[in-house]
């Protein structure tokens, strides 16, 4: 198995979560399109901690941190929304206007 | 060879599918069944790449709990009426384009470039390895992840609950 197919998985995955990113308007399909970029890239350190050049495995674990990061950002984002929600009473991201609380 | 390629392209479109089914779809429901459809996928390309325990979290984190936590997000902020129904903006049409030239560069830029192979096969890092390395080498990017969580919890804590009158 070559290096090259998983890179052009996590590249098809990363601009699928892209082009929901860019032309969604619910805040919610938002974060989540974010999870998925974040998991495309996630396979690329993958691929490249068992098949690139020098093959180690530091790759896996700064994948661990990037898990726990895309978590806690999952988890802030989503209260964040739900207290948007409540002042706005609309979850559509082109309606959130202005930072003053 | 020919098994891990036969297993490869099966989860690559299962993959694929439930991400572009999670774009597409309507019903909340079938949005995250899809979304948590690409990740178990993920978690079992994970395992052909011989990252068990990284194949495990993944169904943990992801499958398990970035799903639920989708589902709650969703059905706690009620779409609006006729939003999806929307006819296809010109916005989505640049944002379209714009991603297919991207797409088209890096694809262009990953088989152009010289095919990597590995100086010697290694032998597939056990879960005692990581350990021994997440707690040593890496211990204090470990401790300041756990703090990292803490502030998130907390956060959103403060964040979402309501206010007192």
């Amino acid at each position: 198995m070559y290096l090259t197919s998983y890179l052009a998985l996590a590249a098809i995955l990363f601009c699928i979560g892209l082009y929901g990113v860019l032309s969604k308007r619910n805040a919610v399909m938002l974060l989540f399109s974010v999870e998925l970029m974040l998991n495309a890239v996630n396979l690329n350190l993958v691929a490249f901690s068992r098949l690139g050049l020098f093959p180690n495995i530091d790759g896996q674990i700064f994948t661990f941190f990037t898990i726990t990061v895309a978590a806690a950002e999952a988890a802030v984002g989503l209260a964040i929304l739900i207290s948007l929600y409540r002042k706005k009473e609309t979850a559509e991201a082109d309606q959130y206007n202005s930072l003053k609380g | 060879m020919n098994a891990e390629f036969f297993a490869f392209s099966i989860l690559s479109v299962f993959a694929i599918g439930g991400a572009v089914f999670f774009l597409n779809s309507v019903r909340v429901m079938h949005m995250a069944i899809s979304l948590a459809f690409t990740f178990f996928s993920l978690a079992g390309i994970y395992f052909l790449l011989q990252a068990e325990f990284l194949a495990v979290v993944q169904v943990l984190i992801y499958a398990g709990g970035i799903s639920i936590l989708m589902i709650f997000g969703i059905m706690l902020t009620k779409p609006e009426e006729g939003s999806p129904g929307r006819s296809f903006q010109y916005h989505q049409w640049i944002s379209l384009a714009t991603i297919i030239s991207f797409f088209v560069i890096i694809m262009v830029i990953i088989y152009q470039s010289p095919i990597f192979t590995p100086a010697e096969k290694v032998s597939s890092p056990s879960v005692q390895q990581i350990g021994s390395i997440l707690f040593k080498q890496y211990a204090i990017p470990f401790e300041l992840a756990s703090i990292l969580l803490l502030v998130a919890l907390i956060g959103a804590i403060v964040l979402a609950r309501k206010e007192q009158k």
